[in-house]
């Protein structure tokens, strides 16, 4: 029954279908099974389906989309009993991304959340013209080891350097890994700023994300 | 007959232009900008002023699109008419704004410095397919900070033909103001014979950014002609189906319309746009997809039947160098342009989405839009009967070459393409070295930039222009701009 019912989770979060993924995760906690091992043998072995399927150019952006978003959907019932064993999930790592201040470009950036959500990161994305100060004040609040910083025009990239520098202003600097990233960000801007990482597109930014975070 | 494409039918386009009136009243539009804000609510449209979301009746708009001349011209820097915006005439210039430049020598992407771009204003100068100039290439070598601004000074120093540009700042479209003035010799001068027309872009889904409205705001105030770049990403910031898309652009463009109208009843605005549809594998904006140009089609198709002039980012490929993948997405894309009669087409020249010009491509787009023009001027009947007399003069002889009515019409029966298009025999293109498309575009490309005669700019306004740029420049902390190349 059991093992029926993680294969059921598992194809309701590979297809992506969010509300299925949802019920059958509520059912699989009620009928005693141990959240670990939903998220073991349900929702990991999803992604990583998920992940090839990508990969092998069946699936596309859209269905990654789907499926981060059902096994999200399904981490939120789960989280709260893991909180109940005082146990955690040890994900890839916590992600904090954004558009710096002054920029409204989303779609890069939030192509770059939904591949590391789909590849084990928590993520919080905060969205576009985020200001400097937000990117610390939630790096406080999450203790992420990672920031992701997407600038699409040329005078915005300047703000990059500016959270870096902010980073660094509230002790910071020295816990969090940052990569960069946007249409005119290039290797020697990451390292003329002092960023960790640049990576040119979402799928690189997974690998530079994993190799930062030191699970790659 | 002038061949033409008519993508959607003319009951589609009726319910798009519905919607997008509805749009504009639910959800609405965002606005972040206090001016069009305040002009909205004056005109009667629903403004909450926290939120900024504007509601915007169907009346308003209507009569934005009313004052909204459907025609004006841009003038070259000799005062003539270059640029006919209205009708179905169909013009070309280069894509813009490019952040790289595909080097000549090494075929790989750089950050563009002065001496590129100025060597790209005077290639434009010397192709005639092109009709206009654009702001190309972003320099790396000032301040980021007038990066919008350095590409028009340098273009007027070296321009004749008219020129598509853009800011990317509130307060530096003001130094560009003052450089089209000084050039035109006057604000009304200016605005009696533009020179220029400014990009404006509005963000999908259904977001004016401060910026880009102040923009637009502030060239229909002074009389300088604006040029909707609404920008749906299907799939992404907007619909996924493509008719769905264009109902976004055309309410966007609808606002558009609308606010420029406010700030100026009769201000020059031009419906235009850079769709794309969303690649769903890499999550990237294709502008040589077919669907890309399906929308660029079908919105101006819209547009023309508001009664308002048309532009479209068409005729670029995704490719990252001079190869056979930019020559099949340009030539497709710029070939519907012309069938579709948009105004103002841009894009020649671009790689890599649209981050990347390229010299080469630009010579060999040069011909693609040769070939769209000798298309749209379509098969006329030149003699009456078509053929009778013609074939029975010379009844079975096959000897067209040596017949007078063959010299009289050959050059304006084919189009003739530069050296940069191949048709000789296979002997001779070996004793000519065996060259690809990119070698002779290359050498076609050092050809014309030898031709190039410098523009007569006088002592004084030269001496103006650089002081209105280094006034600029100073204020972000460059003292001294790069020197500009001789000729």
């Amino acid at each position: 029954m059991s093992t029926e019912l993680l294969l059921q989770i598992r194809e309701c979060v590979v297809k992506g279908d969010q509300a299925a993924a949802l019920l059958l995760v509520q059912q699989a906690l009620e009928s005693g099974l141990e959240p670990m091992q939903i998220i073991d043998e349900g929702l990991t072995p999803a992604m990583n389906v998920v992940g090839d399927k990508f990969s092998c150019g069946e699936y596309f952006i859209p269905h990654l989309v789907m499926a981060a978003r059902a096994m999200q959907s399904a981490m939120k019932v789960i989280e709260p009993e893991l909180k109940k064993r005082h146990q955690a999930f040890e994900g890839a790592g916590t992600a904090v991304i954004g558009t710096v201040h002054g920029d409204i470009h989303e779609i890069g950036k939030s192509l770059v959340g939904v591949m590391l959500s789909a590849n084990g990161f928590e993520v919080h994305d905060l969205g576009v013209n985020v200001p400097v100060e937000a990117f610390v004040a939630k790096v406080q609040e999450t203790g992420a080891g990672l920031v992701g910083l997407s600038s699409l025009l040329t005078t915005t990239m300047v703000v990059q350097r500016k959270v870096i520098q902010a980073l660094e202003g509230a002790g910071l600097r020295d816990r969090v890994k940052v990569m960069v990233g946007g249409a005119p960000v290039k290797q020697g801007w990451a390292d003329e700023i002092g960023a960790d990482g640049y990576a040119e597109d979402a799928t690189s930014a997974v690998e530079l994300a994993k190799r930062l975070a030191g699970k790659g | 007959m002038r061949p033409k494409l008519q993508i959607l039918d003319d009951h589609v386009v009726s319910k798009v232009i519905d919607e997008g009136f509805q749009l504009l009243l639910d959800p609405g539009v965002r606005v972040h900008n206090q001016d069009a804000l305040g002009l909205l609510a004056e005109a009667g449209a629903e403004v909450d002023f926290d939120s900024q979301i504007a509601r915007i009746p169907e009346w308003i708009a209507r009569q934005a699109l009313e004052s909204a001349p459907g025609e004006f011209h841009l003038y070259d820097l000799n005062g003539s008419p270059a640029v006919r915006y209205g009708g179905d005439t169909v013009q070309f210039d280069p894509g813009s704004a490019a952040i790289s430049v595909l080097d000549s020598h090494s075929q790989r992407q750089r950050p563009p410095i002065t001496a590129d771009f100025v060597r790209f204003v005077k290639l434009v100068e010397m192709l005639p397919q092109l009709d206009a100039q654009s702001t190309a290439m972003i320099c790396a070598d000032v301040v980021e900070e007038i990066g919008d601004l350095y590409r028009l000074y340098l273009a007027l120093n070296y321009m004749r033909k008219p020129i598509v540009t853009g800011a990317f700042r509130k307060d530096t479209w003001w130094t560009m103001k003052e450089m089209l003035v000084a050039v035109a010799g006057g604000e009304e001068a200016l605005a009696e014979k533009p020179i220029a027309v400014f990009d404006v872009c509005p963000s999908p889904p259904l977001l004016w950014s401060d910026l880009t409205c102040q923009n637009m705001i502030d060239c229909a105030r002074v009389g300088i002609p604006s040029e909707l770049v609404s920008m749906p990403l299907a799939g992404a910031t907007a619909p996924v189906t493509l008719a769905a898309a264009v109902v976004q652009h055309t309410a966007e463009c609808l606002s558009g319309v609308t606010i420029c109208q406010l700030a100026r009843s009769g201000a020059p605005i031009v419906w235009g746009g850079s769709p794309a549809v969303f690649d769903m594998r890499h999550g990237t904006t294709p502008m040589g997809a077919v669907g890309t140009w399906m929308i660029d089609c079908a919105y101006v198709q819209v547009g023309k039947s508001l009664g308002l002039p048309t532009h479209a980012y068409l005729g670029m490929s995704d490719s990252k160098i001079v190869d056979a993948q930019a020559g099949l997405e340009s030539s497709g894309g710029t070939i519907m342009a012309a069938l579709a009669g948009v105004n103002m087409v841009s894009g020649a020249g671009m790689l890599d989405f649209e981050s990347c010009q390229s010299f080469e491509k630009l010579v060999i787009d040069a011909e693609i839009i040769g070939m769209a023009r000798r298309l749209i001027q379509g098969i006329e009947v030149r003699d009456d009967p078509i053929a009778l007399t013609l074939i029975r003069t010379l009844g079975h002889r096959a000897d067209y070459l040596a017949m007078p009515h063959t010299v009289e019409w050959f050059q304006r029966e084919f189009y003739i393409p530069s050296s940069v298009v191949d048709r000789g025999s296979l002997d001779a293109w070996e004793k000519a070295g065996a060259t690809s498309a990119l070698d002779r575009a290359r050498a076609r490309g050092a050809e014309l930039l030898d031709q190039y005669e410098p523009r007569p700019v006088s002592d004084k306004l030269a001496a103006e222009l650089r002081k209105i740029a280094t006034h600029a420049a100073r204020d972000f902390g460059m003292d001294e701009l790069p020197p500009l190349p001789e000729g």
